[in-house]
């Protein structure tokens, strides 16, 4: 059977980002959690990727890596690529890589009222872009602070430009986390659960606005989500994360009519329907393995309903389903044709 | 804001009544201060009851009080016990203290957050250890024992600096003294900087500011730093007042004749005017710094707002 070795995609010219058999683990007191576990993926120009995942399946802790903002120690990157228009990050000098970061591919974190500092205006947290990265003076800097913060629809911009996070609304503050990471005009947004820390009412604007900046401006995205009803939105390309592996890689139709991991089909079962209303809402069974102790085999054997044997001893590659699909389910087939 | 200011201002009011009445109480059942005036001698009952009234001695103590207040707001501090305005004594002795404690906290802000945080950007390292070892030996030596240590090896043994500080007082002379002041504070200052940065370094927004691609400098001085400073502000300008009553030591060992020297000979000596009248304005000193401290952190800290 053909399996995906290197990044799980149909190879393209116009590669963005291009994650190659990431190893992230986590040294601490209690053991080497390993967090990610061989994750490869790829971003092209104008792409939008979902990975979809649960906590602790290390799609967090992927995308901190390639951002290069990982808690280091305890964790540290132990094998693996990561391309940025074609060049290493792991490798660059440090200086080198901190002038990508921002300026080349920024990151919209899940809660902004954390993720902004409490103390400084708004405007000189946006301005603070420009004046490091292009050397502007402060004043020129806030003028395009206001800018930004038009862009995003803020109302009374050039009034509010000089108030502190904590003066925003929720979804307000999301605007300001998106304008900040679209201020340099990056190639590649990472978005990290940008609508979790909302009230659904404003979830739907806030995504919205980032898809139709991203349409704008043609950039790359990676959302990180477990939201799977954002992702059928505006995604292109769905990655699902279990235990620091991609278990299935499929452009976001395929993965809704046929899903070929049972994982990702628990995933979408799950979801509650109005054409099941009074039913019972199927469940996952079990947890999700500790890191520190993942099971040998496939690692959601303990927990799927199709494991045999095999599943216990033997790491399922990630197998070609489709051109452009991946599964690394030994029993794909099975998946797949049994709806 | 300035109803708050107003209201703070007023609740000053009971607070600076009940301290100063308190330590007016305590001065005052000390014994008795004519007996106190005649030393070993006694007095002729004539002269002492004369005495008594001069110095209002012969009405209630409430009475005492509030003619005593009375006076200190017409900014009559009243006479020392061997006839020198208290006011003259103040005259020369707060401006001492003040550069005193200008030295001390200069010193403990600048050596302090700076030790803070290096020791809090490495922690758990050999540079943290030994920082923290190093404070924790620091709060436990009573300035007594460190003060003389110090003039010793400084002032005796490598005769680097006067043992003795001048009438005049130079700050250069005074910067001795001014470490020997702050060295407790500032071993808390250390401690208190380091454990704000440790807990500031794994915030969201510091990330933020690291994934914004900001220089290493910037992101420790601009964001980390400045967030892990509001509550070591708060702390010095506390420590102000404490810092002033606490050069009573410090003073005596350096034989610098201000505020602490005054106090210690007005209570050696029984000197109830002197003893009260500058106790009374340190407790002002006191009083207004908390304020000032109140307000600054609304400075620091736009989330705090005053109602």
């Amino acid at each position: 059977m053909d399996t995906l070795t290197e990044s799980p995609l149909v190879p393209r010219t116009d590669t963005l980002l291009d994650v190659r058999d990431l190893h992230v683990e986590f040294r601490t007191r209690d053991g080497i959690a390993k967090a990610v576990n061989g994750v490869s993926y790829a971003v092209a120009r104008g792409e939008t990727l979902a990975v979809l995942g649960e906590s602790g399946s290390g799609k967090s802790v992927t995308v901190q890596a390639v951002m290069g903002i990982l808690d280091s120690p305890p964790g540290f990157v132990t094998r693996g690529e990561i391309l940025f228009r074609g060049e290493n990050l792991l490798t660059m000098p440090a200086d080198q890589r901190r002038k990508v970061r921002g300026a080349k591919m920024a990151m919209i974190f899940q809660d902004a009222l954390s993720a902004l500092n409490p103390v400084l205006t708004v405007g000189y947290q946006l301005g603070e872009m420009f004046v490091v990265h292009r050397g502007m003076s402060r004043r020129d800097a806030r003028a395009m602070a206001v800018e930004l913060m038009d862009r995003v629809r803020i109302p009374a911009a050039r009034q509010r430009v000089g108030d502190y996070p904590h003066q925003f609304s929720g979804g307000m503050r999301q605007r300001i986390m998106i304008a900040m990471a679209m201020a340099l005009e990056p190639d590649l947004i990472i978005a990290d659960e940008p609508t979790t820390a909302l009230d659904v009412t404003v979830q739907a604007q806030v995504m919205d606005l980032l898809a139709e900046l991203r349409q704008e401006m043609g950039m790359g995205l990676i959302l990180i989500t477990h939201d799977l009803g954002v992702v059928a939105d505006v995604a292109d390309r769905i990655a699902v994360m279990y235990a620091g592996r991609i278990v299935e890689t499929a452009p976001v139709h395929d993965i809704y009519r046929a899903p070929a991991h049972p994982y990702t089909k628990g995933l979408l079962e799950s979801i509650p329907r109005l054409d099941r209303k009074g039913k019972e809402l199927y469940a996952i069974r079990g947890l999700p393995p500790s890191l520190t102790d993942v099971p040998p085999g496939c690692a959601f054997n303990p927990r799927c309903p199709m494991a045999r044997e095999r599943c216990r001893t033997e790491v399922p590659p990630l197998y070609r389903v489709t051109a452009e699909r991946g599964s690394a389910c030994h029993y794909w087939e099975e998946c797949v044709g049994d709806d | 804001m300035g109803r708050y200011v107003i209201r703070r201002l007023l609740q000053m009011v009971p607070v600076f009544i009940g301290s100063t009445l308190l330590i007016f109480v305590m001065v005052y059942a000390l014994g008795d201060p004519v007996a106190a005036l005649f030393g070993d001698r006694a007095p002729d009952p004539a002269t002492a009851a004369q005495i008594r009234k001069d110095l209002y001695l012969d009405h209630p103590l409430w009475q005492q009080y509030v003619h005593y207040m009375a006076q200190i707001f017409q900014g009559n501090f009243g006479t020392a016990f061997d006839g020198q305005p208290v006011l003259t004594l103040m005259s020369t002795a707060w401006p001492l203290t003040i550069r005193l404690t200008i030295v001390a906290v200069v010193v403990e802000a600048v050596i302090g957050v700076v030790l803070g945080l290096f020791s809090g950007l490495r922690r758990g390292r050999t540079v943290d250890s030994g920082v923290l070892v190093l404070t924790l030996v620091v709060v436990s030596v009573p300035t007594f024992v460190s003060g003389y240590v110090l003039q010793y090896l400084f002032g005796v043994e490598w005769n680097l600096v006067n043992p003795s500080v001048s009438p005049a007082a130079p700050f250069s002379e005074l910067l001795l003294p001014g470490i020997v002041l702050a060295l407790v504070s500032l071993a808390y200052v250390t401690r208190l900087t380091r454990t704000s940065v440790v807990e500031n370094h794994r915030a969201d927004y510091v990330r933020t500011a690291i994934a914004k691609g900001l220089p290493r400098h910037r992101v420790v001085l601009r964001h980390l730093l400045r967030n892990s400073l509001i509550p070591v502000v708060t702390f010095i300008g506390t420590d102000i007042g404490a810092l002033m009553g606490g050069a009573i030591v410090t003073e005596r060992i350096f034989n610098i004749h201000g505020v602490g020297y005054q106090l210690y000979q007005g209570i050696l000596r029984q000197n109830s005017p002197t003893v009260v009248g500058f106790v009374t304005i340190l407790v002002i000193v006191f009083l207004i710094a908390n304020l000032l401290v109140d307000l600054l952190y609304a400075v620091l800290d736009p989330r705090i707002r005053y109602a």
